[in-house]
């Protein structure tokens, strides 16, 4: 039963909504419409079982003083302060039935504070990550590594007046050479027939895995018991 | 016996350079240009092109359903590209529909209805001409439903008010009565999905734009399953120039994209100059090696 | 006159202001060495980033999409424009659903969320099945399909046209061979295979040369904004 009745509910969840793409008429219209419906209110209680999991976490480790217990306790008076001044809808001028980001709100103050330059920043610092890989790692060692650090060259030169001046003045039938132009050409042809012998291989292991899992063969996602 | 100091070369003394170094020039490389007001103004290419051809072809008063899929960790790159789209279509007098598949999404369309509707198109009214409807979970589950009925997801507005209520709502079913979906994406759940879920099983038309990580793997999708997209900050300035081109009074307005390129061509060129050093000391302790 | 919120006043954005550019020098104090402040600033952003999500999931999709359509009389306060509508009892399942996978966080009755998982992984699989197989698969093969020859331009153009047709047609198939490891890179097979790594590698590089370009537009946005909070001080 612990096994048996997840098995049946992918199977048949899987199934009416491949029907669904080749049946469109009553009851697989209104599966499709009904399951697309569930799967986005399910979606929000995996946001909440990630906060749930995330304080159980950091609340243990502050509980056992483990290393770096003190930035736990970051953590957990953050997640507090941002999600009582969101549920609780602190500051919002029409209360609880306004919106919960409406100006004013303690909640966009935090999300305009803390929460978008954190986000900004933390991707910001992989432009300095790119650069320090650029110099250190990016050696043309091989023919297939020359390809590359070739191709790379010109993408990044398009933009510069470096990859204008160094090729505008070629003559007319020789302006295909011309890196802006070169550039189109490489991103539309090479690149797109890489990336799409890329895409079709990962679709065939996409279709190979979702038939695995609504046939029960792959069983993994129920945990160590659904093993054999 | 006296040890003999071994004398560092300069390509050795290069190799091992502090990465801090590193960072420190490539943060000056966008510093400076952004002090002097660097811009600089790129072409547009025959992708972006396509699309600005698109939604210019469109007949005014048509329907486009903008997707903000992204947040402020990619705004620099998306933002423009929003702007760029809304600019555009309010001169076509086309009605925006703005929607999110990101929870940072709706954040990014208000402030563009702060800066740019509210700021440059006062004239257009919320529920008439645009309408904010907000970010609703499910990722591609969201644009499974939303295909087979809009309103089963979105009953009301961002504010809370009954959607039904909006003079523009009407008509709008599911999402094929949309004319055109303009998604700014930057990952997963994003513009791919798009196509996926909605572009190819409805038969709609798909354009948008997406952070310059994706850009490359969208290329297999052109032309056939979308108009065209945006390509990154590159991207979001190829249609700014487009829109100048079309309509000169943006020479003088403020293009996000354009100023940010300044900064990104030397940072380019920094970047070309550290791949050439480095294979250059590479190169020459490999010969070094070779000759003991 | 409307009183201006106190959170939305001339010293709270200015408060808030250095409060941003605090938090994103601690960010950037890790390029230094990893130190308390970065450690600080990024378990902040943990703990507000979780609690973000689920607020918004909260009032967006959980009240109007759940609640509402399941209590609609007892909305008043929080979603009034439900209230007068009729109980959708349906919406029960997913309720149901949602609070088995929440089960996940009690050790002993964690196997309860194994059914939640099955409707998200057959949702998943179902919906992924033929979306992959139609837009990555099908798609894919047909505009691969494409004329060697289009008449119609100069002899220029046409010669170009048909070489960058060639270049897609035999670099998708080599490279398709490449990824074809069932069968050794010997012999004609392991040419083609080169070829495909070829096409893979210009692939890549584009690839590169993009996400340098995407990373240091992040980093634009970044100090743009460090420039005008100094502008600010004077």
């Amino acid at each position: 039963m612990k096994r048996s009745i997840p098995l049946l509910i992918t199977f048949l969840v899987g199934v009416a909504l491949i029907l669904a793409m080749f049946i469109p008429h009553w009851p697989f219209n209104v599966l499709n419409e009904r399951f697309s419906i569930f799967y986005d209110i399910i979606a929000v209680f995996a946001f909440i079982l990630g906060g749930g999991n995330l304080l159980k976490v950091h609340m243990r480790k502050v509980q056992r003083k483990g290393g770096d217990w003190k930035y736990s306790l970051v953590t957990i008076i953050g997640f507090f302060l941002m999600l009582g001044a969101g549920l609780m809808k602190i500051g919002v001028p029409e209360g609880l039935s306004g919106d919960y980001q409406a100006t004013g709100s303690l909640f966009k103050y935090l999300y305009d504070s803390a929460f978008q330059p954190l986000q900004a920043t933390m991707f910001s610092l992989l432009a300095f990550f790119v650069a320090s890989a650029s110099y250190r790692a990016f050696r043309a060692k091989t023919r297939e590594a020359t390809i590359l650090l070739v191709a790379a060259f010109i993408i990044l030169l398009r933009p510069t007046p470096l990859g204008y001046y160094l090729t505008f003045w070629l003559p007319e039938p020789l302006q295909f050479l011309h890196i802006p132009n070169l550039s189109t050409w490489i991103l539309s042809v090479p690149n797109m027939a890489g990336q799409r012998a890329i895409m079709i291989g990962i679709a065939l292991g996409i279709v190979s895995t979702s038939l695995r899992l609504i046939l029960g063969i792959e069983r993994s996602y129920l945990g160590s018991e659904g093993k054999g | 016996m006296e040890e003999e100091k071994r004398r560092v070369t300069w390509y050795e003394a290069l190799g091992a350079l502090d990465r801090r170094v590193i960072f420190l020039l490539i943060a000056l490389a966008v510093i400076i240009p952004l002090i002097v007001h660097y811009t600089t103004t790129i072409p547009p290419s025959e992708i972006v092109t396509d699309l600005f051809d698109a939604v210019e072809n469109l007949p005014p008063g048509s329907k486009v359903l903008m997707s903000f899929d992204y947040g402020p960790s990619t705004a620099p790159e998306n933002q423009p590209m929003a702007t760029a789209f809304t600019r555009h279509c309010f001169e076509k007098g086309h009605r925006i529909y703005m929607i999110a598949l990101w929870a940072t999404g709706p954040r990014q369309s208000q402030e563009l209805i702060e800066d740019v509707v509210e700021g440059e198109f006062e004239g257009k009214v919320h529920g008439e001409h645009y309408i904010h409807l907000g970010y609703k979970a499910g990722n591609q589950g969201l644009i499974n439903a939303l295909l087979s009925d809009f309103k089963s997801m979105y009953t009301t507005d961002l504010a809370g008010v009954d959607i039904e209520s909006f003079p523009m709502m009407e008509g709008i079913d599911d999402l094929r009565d949309f004319d055109i979906i303009l998604a700014i994406g930057s990952g997963f759940p994003g513009t791919k999905e798009w196509v996926q879920f909605a572009g190819d099983p409805g038969d709609i038309p798909v354009g948008g734009g997406t952070t310059a990580v994706m850009a490359p793997l969208l290329y297999p999708y052109y032309p056939k399953q979308m108009l065209g997209f945006l390509g990154g900050l590159q991207g979001a300035a190829e249609y700014e120039a487009a829109l100048m081109d079309h309509y000169p009074k943006y020479r003088d307005m403020s293009r996000a994209a354009s100023t940010s390129m300044g900064p990104q061509v030397t940072a380019h060129l920094v970047i070309v100059g550290f791949i050439l050093i480095g294979n250059l000391t590479y190169l020459m302790e490999k010969r070094k090696k070779r000759k003991f | 006159m409307e009183d201006t919120p106190i959170l939305a006043s001339q010293l709270a954005e200015t408060i808030s202001l250095w409060i941003g550019a605090l938090l994103t020098l601690m960010i950037f104090s890790f390029l230094y060495k990893d130190n308390p402040a970065y450690k600080f600033a990024e378990h902040l952003f943990v703990g507000v980033s979780a609690a973000y999500w689920m607020t918004v999931g909260f009032w967006t999709t959980l009240i109007p999409n759940l609640m509402a359509r399941l209590f609609p009389s007892h909305m008043g306060r929080v979603f009034p424009v439900a209230v007068g509508n009729d109980p959708e009892y349906f919406y029960i399942v997913p309720l149901v659903l949602g609070i088995l996978l929440l089960m996940r966080l009690y050790t002993r009755l964690a196997w309860l969320s194994r059914w939640a998982m099955a409707f998200i992984i057959g949702f998943a699989a179902g919906t992924n099945f033929t979306r992959y197989l139609q837009s990555d698969f099908v798609t894919q093969i047909h505009s691969t399909m494409i004329p060697l020859y289009e008449p119609g331009g100069s002899v220029a153009s046409t010669v170009g046209q048909t070489f960058s047709t060639l270049v897609v047609v035999i670099g998708v198939i080599c490279a398709l061979i490449y990824f074809y490891f069932s069968k050794p890179h010997t012999g004609a097979f392991g040419k083609a295979a080169r070829v495909g790594i070829w096409v893979l590698m210009a692939a890549f590089g584009a690839s590169f040369g993009y996400t340098v370009m995407a990373r240091v537009s992040l980093l634009t946005g970044r100090m743009s904004f460090l420039i005008r909070w100094v502008q600010s001080i004077f």
